[in-house]
């Protein structure tokens, strides 16, 4: 703790102004707000990709983008929303948060938090750049499959070494969030004490530092296959392409729960507090989580049923697939029974809360749908699967995001957000959001394939009703950009509680939080 | 709490490096694993079992082989009957030889009777596709591989495919083409 206490009395001080001051800055609001900007923009750079996707799929037949040109938009999508929007929120979340819900003065290494931070916009960089080199962006999938993936241009080099920045700018900031959760609470917060989005992320930066690093070894494997005559994957040297796909799930199953359990944190804290209730089952929530973090390291091969395996294998990994709906069912009902009997208000996060809740358990359906093998080889790579992965990372990972920012801006910047605004960004966005991706379960269960730049006439009407869906969903994200800034240059004071049913260290501090807090520990009974 | 933290940080950054070598490890255990329990095994997949071969019915297949009467050869099969069924693989072996005192050129023409099984004969490899040149006193062995058609007539239970050799007349390149009979 001293060496975190000496690094801010230098901050104190001779505080460098300007772009110094971001560059170089160790505190853990800065590095907070820094990966929610970073976040925030790339949200509207791969939102733009999403909306130029489904510009082009109002109708059969090619208009504005041709067949590759697709294709690097629908890969770099998925990489950029993944890796750049939904993984650095939570990152900024858990930087402000953890610290403040913990009483710690800040993260445990906060050189070493300013790092993980900076190299992540050279590794967005490094991705943006590749839509001009010669052959354009990697068009591959962001699943970054061989054979495709070992034959492309130079951005396929670019894109393997965007990938290792990112994962080490992960893991970085998951050994930060370890520590300090484990070495840094207050006298007296046990950890069955603890705020339950202090246990996600605790769990989901286990989940980083062991998965990982496993991608960024099957990633240098594609980066040997290209460039050093290795043949790990290059079936005409001996390899198999099918391990790639084995190596890659095993790091990206986890990751798919990565991308929700911080979203489960939040929705805890914001839940309770609207429905001035404790918690429902804080026990189970925690066991919950514990349980979905381990079942997903063996339940992989779910991604790639139509490989070709065992039918004993197809059943182990449907039935463990399954299994995971308990836990995730048990963080359901719990959500539901804090909220009954409470009393409820309605303000923006709660609004978003309750959505991630309905529109997450539909996600959840359909994932259960898409875990029955012999359903599966019929769906298998169908707009159903988009439909499915949209609901839980849209309206799940996202949608908490919102709620989160909703619930503690105000505390971040010591004024309230304009609630008016935000209710018509949570309405525009929830009805926007089913508008695009209803109708993909319907085109997927008809047959269409996912990842196609055109497609048969009679899919026409469903792809016209998502297309306009998406324009409403992508444009209602401005208002949450004009809610951000109002409130950051202005607006209501808020008060330190901020929320009348908040419980919590971080609501005893003065909104806005001050630069340093917690240099003393708060003792906690 | 700065020691702790220093702790931490070493026990996290192994399992770091443990997990980023563990992916690696991966590799063999794949294999393994393959190995193990015979899934993705490459024989398999490379000799995919023929599927066509009609094995209710047994085909009686008979072998003739005459020389001309203009050609001093020697010529027979080395089986005279073989019962296969339809669609199998099947190789069969002539013996060939020279009698005279130079080099002659055949070719071996085929009938079959009935007639109307030739069209279900399909020949894989056969010395009747080529001109077969014999140098003085040489004697040679000869296969036919052929799978016979499984589309062929049920009744059909008897096929006698018989070859004729005749003198190809071709004496200039007889010479010329005894040096490339080693490929033959």
């Amino acid at each position: 703790m001293s060496d975190a206490a000496h690094a801010h009395d230098d901050h104190g001080h001779g505080h460098p102004s300007g772009i110094m001051r971001w560059l170089t800055t160790t505190n853990h609001k800065d590095i907070g707000s820094l990966y929610l900007w970073f976040a925030l923009i790339m949200l509207f750079v791969a939102g733009t990709m999403a909306l130029l996707i489904r510009a082009e799929l109002f109708q059969p037949g090619l208009q504005l983008t041709n067949p590759d040109f697709f294709n690097q938009l629908t890969t770099m999508h998925g990489l950029l929303m993944i890796f750049g929007v939904i993984m650095p929120a939570f990152s900024g979340f858990a930087n402000w948060q953890v610290p403040l819900m913990l009483g710690a003065p800040d993260m445990a290494f906060p050189r070493m938090n300013n790092w993980a931070f900076w190299i992540l916009p050279v590794a967005g960089l490094l991705l943006m750049v590749s839509f001009w080199l010669p052959g354009g962006a990697v068009a591959g999938g962001w699943t970054m499959y061989p054979p495709l993936f070992i034959q492309g241009g130079i951005s396929y080099d670019l894109t393997i070494l965007a990938v290792h920045i990112m994962g080490l700018s992960s893991i970085m900031g998951s050994i930060n969030i370890i520590t300090t959760i484990l070495n840094m609470r207050a006298p007296g917060l046990t950890l069955m004490k603890m705020p339950l989005f202090c246990w996600t992320w605790l769990i989901t930066a286990y989940l980083l530092i062991a998965t990982m690093p496993v991608l960024a070894g099957a990633v240098t494997m594609l980066l040997t296959d290209r460039n050093f005559g290795t043949h790990f994957f290059n079936a005409a040297g001996g390899g198999d392409p099918v391990m790639f796909q084995h190596i890659f799930w095993f790091f990206a199953h986890p990751e798919v729960y990565i991308l929700i359990l911080p979203a489960f944190g939040i929705v805890s804290q914001v839940i309770p507090t609207f429905a001035r209730k404790p918690l429902f089952g804080y026990a189970s929530m925690v066991y919950a989580t514990a349980s979905i973090a381990i079942l997903s390291f063996i339940v992989w091969a779910h991604h790639m049923f139509t490989v070709g395996m065992p039918a004993a294998a197809q059943l182990f990994f449907m039935f463990s697939t399954m299994l995971i709906a308990v836990p995730t069912g048990v963080k359901v009902f719990n959500w539901v029974a804090t909220m009954w009997k409470g009393s409820m208000s309605f303000e923006t996060p709660m609004l978003f809360a309750i959505a991630f809740v309905c529109l997450f358990t539909i996600g959840g359906f359909s994932g259960l749908v898409l875990a029955i093998a012999p359903v599966d080889i019929q769906l298998h790579d169908t707009y159903y699967v988009v439909a499915h992965f949209h609901y839980v990372l849209v309206s799940g990972a996202l949608f908490s995001i919102f709620a989160g920012i909703y619930y503690w801006l105000p505390k971040w910047t010591g004024h309230m957000y304009n609630e008016t605004l935000g209710k018509w960004h949570f309405w525009l966005s929830v009805i926007g959001m089913n508008i695009v991706f209803f109708p993909m379960h319907f085109l997927g269960l008809a047959g269409m394939p996912r990842r196609i730049p055109d497609y048969a006439l009679q899919f026409t009407e469903f792809n016209q009703i998502a297309t306009v869906g998406a324009f409403i969903f992508g444009f209602s994200q401005l208002i949450f950009l004009v809610v951000v800034l109002k409130t950051i240059k202005g607006g209501a004071k808020a008060t330190d509680r901020v929320w009348e049913g908040a419980e919590g260290l971080e609501w005893t501090l003065p909104s806005p939080a001050p630069y340093h807090t917690f240099e003393t520990a708060p003792v906690v009974k | 709490m700065a020691v702790g933290n220093a702790k931490t940080l070493g026990k996290l950054v192994a399992v770091t490096l443990g997990m980023f070598g563990f992916g690696f490890a991966l590799v063999p255990f794949y294999y393994k694993i393959c190995e193990v329990t015979g899934i993705n095994s490459g024989a398999e997949q490379s000799l995919a079992k023929n599927t066509q071969v009609d094995s209710s019915r047994w085909v009686t297949l008979e072998f003739d082989a005459n020389a001309n009467e203009a050609l001093p050869w020697r010529f027979k099969p080395l089986q005279r009957t073989l019962k296969v069924h339809p669609g199998q693989l099947v190789q069969v072996e002539y013996e060939v030889s020279n009698i005279s005192d130079h080099p002659i050129v055949g070719q071996a023409v085929p009938s079959y009777g009935p007639a109307r099984a030739a069209e279900f004969f399909r020949k894989i490899e056969c010395f009747c596709f080529t001109p077969q040149t014999l140098a003085a006193g040489e004697s040679r062995r000869m296969p036919v591989l052929f799978v016979l058609d499984p589309g062929m007539d049920k009744e059909v239970h008897t096929v006698t495919l018989s070859y004729t050799f005749f003198d190809t007349g071709v004496k200039g390149q007889a010479e010329a083409s005894r040096k490339g009979g080693g490929h033959g």
